[in-house]
């Protein structure tokens, strides 16, 4: 099989099952095309003895005929989860040269369904960016084009979805503080899944905003995101905040019957300069969730506005405090000291030459709303608009909504460095998907156009929390009537 | 029936050089749980370990790890509350305090600003039989203790310690009601008491286990009772905060200083600064350790990794259910049940080991007896071996032995107090050992009148002044107590030689 790396985890599942195909035939081609596709940054570790290791464990299992879903499926790993031995820097030189003695919760549980660590894959730095460009590593690079034109990939699970669209491994783990699995899905033209809040185990995963990050599958369609999303969830006695709730069968939630269903589509998403084609996207997404039965209605989440403001004083307060660990005395960077520097020197130049600009900006910012005297008028205000956001939600959850249809981003993707001078700009980019974050709901972006460029488009669906079998089985709705096939022209 | 009657004490008084001042102190003790877990991680606190050997990968702030709440800390410091009478506050959460420090892993310490698990409560601290103060609690939270820094092993470099990096503390917070430094250090007494009651607290200060801050303001005789009408602080001096101090005696001197430096320095016609001191206590004075413009801006905020902590009022219940008797009932039931004096309940009531050993002693015996023996003889006999009463040679059944054979009169109290100091380094059944030994009482007449009788014969000329002063009969008892090796029952002899001197 020539295309081996072109299959979805459900393809090649069957594949496996029946033989076509071994997990080490499986994962050679994947490795082949990382070694191959230098040009798009994704994998920035890689793994491939401990791959073929797996691999071959894993055949054994498929042979032995007890092998799960995700048994033999080759994957990448965000370098925000920390995995054994294995470096994990969270894209930072902070951390360089940091190797955990320790599993991450989630990244275990795909070795223990089966599934194959190729390596670990670029991001922004401490998934603080929306593109990718503040990796130590330089930035991934989306492997859809314009023209001649290098795109960003999204962020900050840029190297995640630039290596699922450009078929380096069949799926990839991603992370989610403020639309950072989304996001990075719809400009890449895959399947993204933040799953609610406390659905997967936060243990291990080097934190940046502790009360909205999660992680969640990066996949080539809606069923693999709910294959993965199987093996990733689940309680964690390690995590306070995991939920101890039993994890659905996803994928056979897949009905494709979304009939009786209603679905919100909120007016204050529709903002000014929104581009003509992000507008008649969501028309197009409204129409075929309609065709398919459901109901659709016009819905109000009226602080919906206040939440970009909100999301950035809240996830910049907590990293604030989250990063305050990274202080050159137990692992990581450290700066070389000069005669009589004390202890606040080398905090002050291990953490300027650790951390780059944006990290340092959103230490600043966190540092700023949380000191005496700013607490009140920033992290507690925006708080409460955290609260009236969430309160949007649970009262269109009340009124009968069974999912809110949004666009996923206010455009396609864009050209590498053009956010670099402008922060505020970046930060536009998770204006549709911080509320989600911030109400700790689950959401989807799928793929379901392109753009006048030929570049993909999302659209978001944002579910009832708990409630990622119904959320998923909308999104395959919508992933069947909209018919998304293109896939970027290899040029790398 | 229990509650004790008292009257508060005198505040202390301090002659400036021009008025009387009256002291005002509050306190912030830091007690560590008495578990073998941390608050958030599995490692052990055992002390003394090896230095950062009791180190969790969450207590080295390792990426990615998070605190999971020890339970039985929980439990320990809803224990607490409930000894000192204290509201429970069934929601409660746990904030971050970000300071910057190496031993300080995380760049944040877990407390519990906002929402304390401890409310309101009080402890009655006791100066002298009838005279207590009453000290409000404000409350109790619990949060995480710091690493050790060292800073004198090496002349170029610091090392860390992180051993004790994460081990649970309770705060217990008092409202500014203590009036001198006895009565601080008699207040961290009694609350120490009470914990090791409870089991929630060593109370070992030697190790660190309790420490306190202590906040020390000075006012005008007045001033303090228009404070308590009002509650209304600016009826009070500027305070300072003497930090982390961890023996009773350096408490009262750091006060005591601290008193007299800022009275000087008022009436000098300066003011005081608020800001957090340090006690030296080689110098025997406080300094600065950093003024309110220095002070940290802690930016406490919610902790996104914990859940607020949520109890049940049925679980607090069961908690309150198993409380033992506390050092106030304990005492006043003692005077009551003994009729001992509250001094001697006091003593035996210090902590919750003498006090079982007592009652062991003192079933089915005479209290007061039990309890001149167990204060006289046996601590003193512990203090002069530097022991506990844990550490006691003599078992509370070994010295119930021997006031069975005092009670019953086979020996006399002399001798009950040799048998005392043989069970002590020998050890062995009392009865047994008077048996062995032939220390039993003489109570045979004959044998007593026999030795009187010599005794009387061989001094003709004592006969004679005892006849004229008879107080001098004290001196034949004598003699004839160390003819008979003192086994002789005194009553017969003194009756016998009354007798016989005819007086």
């Amino acid at each position: 099989m020539s295309d081996l790396t072109k299959l979805t985890i459900a393809g090649a599942r069957d594949a496996l099952r029946k033989g076509d195909t071994t997990a080490t035939e499986l994962t050679q081609a994947c490795l082949d095309a990382i070694e191959g596709a230098g040009a798009l940054n994704a994998f920035v570790h890689k793994t491939p003895e401990i791959a073929l290791e797996r691999a071959k464990a894993a055949d054994a299992r498929i042979k032995a005929g007890d092998a799960p879903a995700m048994c033999g499926i080759p994957v990448g790993i965000k370098d925000l989860f920390c995995t054994r031995g294995v470096d994990s820097q969270a894209a930072s030189r902070i951390l360089q040269g940091f190797k955990p003695e320790y599993e991450s919760t989630v990244s275990q549980k795909l070795v223990d369904a089966g599934s194959i660590m190729l390596g670990k894959l670029n991001m922004d730095e401490f998934a603080m960016g929306s593109s990718n460009e503040t990796s130590v590593y330089g930035n991934a690079v989306n492997p859809w084009k314009s023209g001649d034109t290098d795109l960003t990939p999204g962020g900050s699970s840029g190297g995640s979805a630039a290596a699922v669209a450009a078929d380096l491994c069949l799926a990839a783990t991603g992370t989610d503080t403020g639309g950072s699995i989304r996001q990075p899905a719809a400009f890449t033209g895959i399947v993204g899944l933040k799953p609610t809040y406390g659905r997967c185990s936060r243990w291990g995963i080097v934190a940046f905003a502790s009360s909205l990050d999660q992680a969640g599958p990066m996949t080539k369609t809606v069923r693999d995101a709910a294959i993965m999303m199987q093996a990733m969830a689940g309680h964690d006695p390690k995590d306070s905040t995991s939920a101890d709730l039993a994890v659905p069968d996803f994928e056979a939630m897949l009905t494709g019957d979304i009939r009786g269903k209603t679905i919100g589509i909120p007016r204050e998403y529709r903002m000014d300069g929104m581009p003509a084609e992000i507008e008649s996207l969501w028309a197009e997404g409204r129409k075929m969730l309609e065709d398919a039965g459901a109901k659709i209605v016009d819905i109000s989440l009226p602080h919906t506005k206040y939440a970009l403001p909100a999301y950035y004083v809240i996830a910049p307060a907590e990293a604030s405090s989250n990063l305050a660990r990274y202080d050159g005395v137990r692992y990581g960077h450290r700066a070389k000291l000069a005669q009589g520097d004390g202890i606040t020197d080398m905090y002050e130049k291990t953490r300027a030459e650790g951390f780059g600009p944006e990290v340092q900006r959103r230490v600043m910012v966190g540092t700023y709303v949380l000191s005496a005297g700013f607490y009140d008028a920033y992290y507690n205000r925006a708080r409460k608009v955290r609260a009236l956001i969430k309160k949007d939600f649970d009262d269109a959850f009340a009124s009968g909504v069974d999912a809110i249809l949004t666009p996923a981003t206010p455009s396609a993707a864009f050209p590498l460095g053009q956010t670099h001078d402008d922060p505020v700009q970046m930060y536009l980019n998770d204006v549709f998907t911080v509320t989600v974050n911030l109400a700790g709901l689950p959401g989807i972006s799928v793929p379901t156009g392109l753009d006048s460029q030929g570049l993909p488009l999302g659209l978001q669906l944002i579910g009832r929390p708990w409630e990622e079998g119904d959320l998923l089985n909308t999104a395959h709705v919508l992933e069947s009537a909209a018919g998304f096939v293109a896939k970027p022209g290899k040029w790398w | 029936m229990l509650d004790l009657t008292y009257e508060p004490p005198k505040p202390k008084v301090i002659q400036g050089a021009k008025h009387d001042w009256e002291l005002v102190i509050g306190l912030e003790v830091h007690a560590q749980v008495a578990s073998k877990a941390k608050l958030f991680s599995g490692a052990s606190t055992q002390f003394g370990a090896e230095p950062n050997s009791n180190v969790a990968f969450v207590d080295a702030a390792m990426p990615g790890m998070l605190p999971v709440i020890n339970e039985f800390c929980v439990e320990q410091a809803v224990r607490t509350g409930l000894g000192l009478k204290a509201s429970i506050n069934l929601r409660s959460a746990f904030d971050r305090k970000n300071y910057f420090y190496p031993d300080l892993p995380q760049g944040y310490q877990i407390s519990q600003l906002y929402h304390p698990i401890v409310g309101e409560g009080e402890v009655l601290v006791d100066m002298a039989p009838g005279i207590a103060r009453l000290v409000r609690i404000e409350r109790i939270h619990i949060e995480q203790d710091a690493g050790k820094s060292i800073h004198d092993m090496d002349p170029n470099m610091s090392f860390v310690d992180l051993n004790r990096t994460g081990v649970a503390l309770m705060e217990i917070v008092s409202r500014p009601d203590i009036r001198g430094p006895e009565e601080a250090a008699a207040y961290v007494v009694k609350l120490r008491q009470i914990m090791r009651y409870l089991g929630t607290c060593d109370g070992n200060m030697q190790n660190g286990n309790l420490r306190a801050d202590v906040n020390v303001s000075v006012c005008r005789p007045g001033d303090y009772e228009r404070y308590q009408e009002t509650q209304d602080f600016s009826h009070l001096g500027t305070r300072c905060e003497i930090k982390n101090m961890n023996s009773m005696r350096f408490i009262q001197a750091a006060i005591e200083y601290e008193a007299r430096r800022q009275i000087a320095l008022i009436e000098d016609g300066k003011e005081v600064v608020q800001e957090t001191r340090l006690y030296d206590p080689d110098k025997g004075e406080t300094r600065s350790m950093r003024s309110k413009e220095e002070a940290h801006d802690y930016r406490y905020f919610p902790c996104p990794d914990l859940l607020p902590l949520e109890i049940e009022q049925a679980w607090v219940d069961d908690i309150a259910a198993s409380l033992p008797e506390l050092p106030d009932e304990k005492r006043a039931r003692f005077v009551l049940d003994y009729g001992m004096t509250e001094y001697d309940a006091s003593v035996l009531t210090a902590d919750v080991e003498s006090a079982m050993f007592f009652e062991n002693v003192a079933r089915g015996r005479d209290g007061k007896t039990a309890a001149n023996w167990v204060i006289n003889e046996l601590f003193g006999r512990l203090k002069k071996d530097d022991l506990g009463i844990s550490e006691s040679p003599v078992s509370a059944a070994q010295l119930g032995a021997i006031l069975d054979l005092l009670g019953r009169d086979e020996i006399s109290g002399k001798i009950a107090k040799d048998l005392f100091e043989i069970v002590w380094t020998e050890g062995g059944d009392p009865a047994q050992i008077v048996e062995d030994r032939g220390m039993k009482q003489v109570t045979d007449t004959g044998a007593i009148e026999a030795a009187v009788d010599e005794v009387i014969a061989a001094n003709p000329g004592q006969v004679e002044k005892a006849k004229a002063n008879p107080k001098l009969a004290g001196w034949f008892v004598g003699q004839v107590m160390k003819a008979t090796g003192g086994k002789a029952n005194p009553k017969a002899v003194n009756d016998l030689v009354a007798a016989k001197l005819g007086l």
